[in-house]
């Protein structure tokens, strides 16, 4: 089959590979039928991640038909369309038990090397370094899917991949977000950092969910108009993004802030230096930003990723403010059906996002599309059949 | 000191809550010491845990474990270099879905004795495992040395151990991406895994 490929810091390749088997008796194979390149592969893409291997197929965004079912697996079938979560999860222990998906004991084959970093692994993902399993991604043509019977969710409705793609990833990532917010209708004033994919969606579930004021926060026009088309109020940020803030909130500052931009923010010369030294993992400039800019007693809730250490994070702010702070990896199969409801009633159409759609065996010029944010690019879709 | 294996609910020769006791003579050994909490009932953990052939789905290098009696093994690990260590081992400590004990009988090559405690954990947490091993070590090099034979420290074998012991009971299955496709310079190596995997399972 055909596969993206991580060959090294900007290389990415289209490669043929082996088809994958059934490894475990809970795997199930899908074929799949639509793939996305996802901000986050963007931090694998420029290096940032550790433990990436020559070879390691990416992508953790994928829909498809069951193929191919192992002995134990139960509820799903060959034939079955189904939406996977980019969360492997067993289903069995007890964080899967409080549908604490993304802090699966069990699913992670390389728990040592996660444990070393962080004291306990969280659960392996699809095709994002080997400290979180190094499961074999989804941009691809076939891709095996552990604990089958714990994530895809089948779907029988006739809606295009375009309208479900996004349940994998994004649209539970940014309604995690808005959730994490504690949103009172009529009352909450939401600010968000970051207008790619993750941030959309959690302007539009913060929306969903009855915010009376959204403020949507990045620098690039095309990603502001999304937002404002959504009906937030926009701030670019190279205004002076506190005093904004401070007047569209009548000095409160906003209730909740949602850091929808994670390690690599741009903006700050300092931390582009230390990253680049390797002196500090991450670039935590919406981070800081955001912990200032919000509101006392307020939430600041982090869907970004961040993968290890910070330097001048703005403790004192958070601390003294009385901040509440909520983060992690999506919980995404304790969405997948509320988020498909939303789906199906009409609520949201997000193939809004989408801005390209090309064949699979151009994923790496695309890659560069998208981190440079060159022709518009907000998200990208792959068809691994074209 | 004499051991004479014990049966089933049969506590013999010392207390169950003293496990210094059960320990390689000479008490020089290196000590191992590893928790988990596993969602499942202490019973069926202590039941899977009896059955000591049943261990080698959990412990990730390559063991065999021959069933003597109802309390006695004989235990073959594989070294590098077609080399293998072996010993018997009896169970002398069995208390029903609460602990057993262990310690390798006379002419090993390895001295070793350990225990696995179940006990409940808070909640609906379910049981908590705790397994403490001990190696003789003649010279204190032996750790070294099985780290060199095996390729990796003790501590790990157990703490992976008990991770894969806990994967299987609670999801039936323990994770792996062995022989999971891959391209470029993994392609021939995941390859080989496939292969290593589909001769294992069809022997």
């Amino acid at each position: 089959m055909k596969a993206v490929c991580w060959m090294g810091k900007r290389e990415m390749e289209v490669q043929e590979v082996d088809d994958p088997t059934i490894l475990n008796p809970g795997d199930a194979i899908v074929r799949i039928t639509s793939t996305a390149i996802c901000g986050s592969d963007l931090h694998l893409y420029n290096g940032y991640m550790p433990t990436m291997e020559k070879g390691d197929i990416m992508g953790h965004e994928f829909m498809g038909e069951v193929v191919e079912t192992g002995p134990n697996v139960k509820k799903l079938k060959v034939g079955d369309r189904v939406v996977v979560p980019f969360t492997i999860s067993c289903g069995g222990c007890a964080h899967c038990a409080r549908q604490q998906w993304s802090l699966c004991d069990n699913s992670n084959p390389n728990a040592w090397m996660a444990e070393k970093l962080m004291g306990y692994s969280p659960a392996g993902l699809f095709g994002y370094s080997h400290l979180t399993g190094g499961y074999a991604g989804g941009q691809a043509q076939y891709a095996r899917v552990p604990y089958a019977d714990h994530g895809p969710l089948v779907v029988e409705n006739d809606l295009s991949d375009d309208k479900l793609l996004f349940l994998t990833d994004i649209f539970p990532t940014g309604y995690m977000a808005a959730e994490n917010c504690d949103i009172k209708p009529g009352r909450t004033i939401v600010a968000v950092w970051g207008c790619g994919p993750v941030g959309q969606f959690a302007i539009r579930s913060a929306i969903l969910l009855g915010a009376e004021k959204v403020i949507a926060i990045d620098s690039v026009p095309e990603r502001l108009a999304m937002a404002e088309a959504a009906g937030a109020i926009t701030i670019e940020d190279n205004e002076d993004v506190l005093e904004k803030l401070r007047d569209l909130t009548g000095g409160r500052g906003p209730d909740a802030a949602i850091d929808a931009v994670g390690m690599e923010a741009h903006g700050s010369a300092y931390d582009h230096v230390k990253q680049t030294l390797k002196l500090e993992t991450d670039r935590p400039y919406a981070l800081r930003q955001a912990m200032r800019a919000v509101r006392k007693g307020g939430v600041l809730s982090i869907p970004g990723v961040y993968g290890g250490f910070l330097d001048k994070v703005p403790f004192g702010a958070v601390f003294n403010k009385g901040v509440t702070i909520k983060m992690g990896q999506t919980h995404v199969q304790r969405y997948l059906k509320p988020l498909l409801d939303l789906i199906e009633e009409g609520k949201i159409d997000p193939s809004f996002v989408i801005t390209h759609r090309v064949p699979l065996t151009r994923a790496a010029e695309m890659y560069e599309t998208f981190v440079e944010k060159r022709d518009g690019c907000i998200k990208v879709v792959l068809d691994p059949a074209a | 000191m004499e051991t004479t294996p014990g049966t089933s609910g049969q506590t013999i020769a010392q207390p169950a809550r003293e496990p210094s006791r059960i320990t390689v003579p000479g008490n020089r050994g290196v000590k191992v010491v590893r928790s988990c909490t596993i969602r499942r009932p202490a019973a069926d953990l202590y039941q899977f845990w009896r059955s000591l052939e049943n261990l080698v789905q959990v412990i990730k290098h390559p063991v065999t474990i021959t069933r003597i009696s109802d309390t006695e093994s004989h235990w073959v690990v594989s070294a590098p270099g077609d080399k293998s260590v072996e010993w018997d081992a009896a169970i002398i400590n069995d208390e029903p879905n609460e602990l057993i004990a262990w310690r390798s009988k006379e002419g090993a090559d390895i001295a070793n004795a350990g225990t696995v405690r179940f006990e409940p954990a808070p909640g609906d947490e379910g049981t908590e495992v705790r397994v403490q091993l001990e190696y003789d070590a003649p010279g204190g090099k032996f750790a070294a040395l099985l780290a060199k034979l095996t390729g990796e420290e003790p501590e790990q074998q157990v703490a992976e151990t008990l991770r894969r012991f806990k994967a299987l009971m609670e999801s039936g299955e323990i994770p792996t991406t062995e022989g999971q496709s891959a391209g470029g310079a993994q392609a021939k190596k995941r390859r080989e895994e496939r292969l290593q995997r589909q001769r294992r399972i069809a022997s």
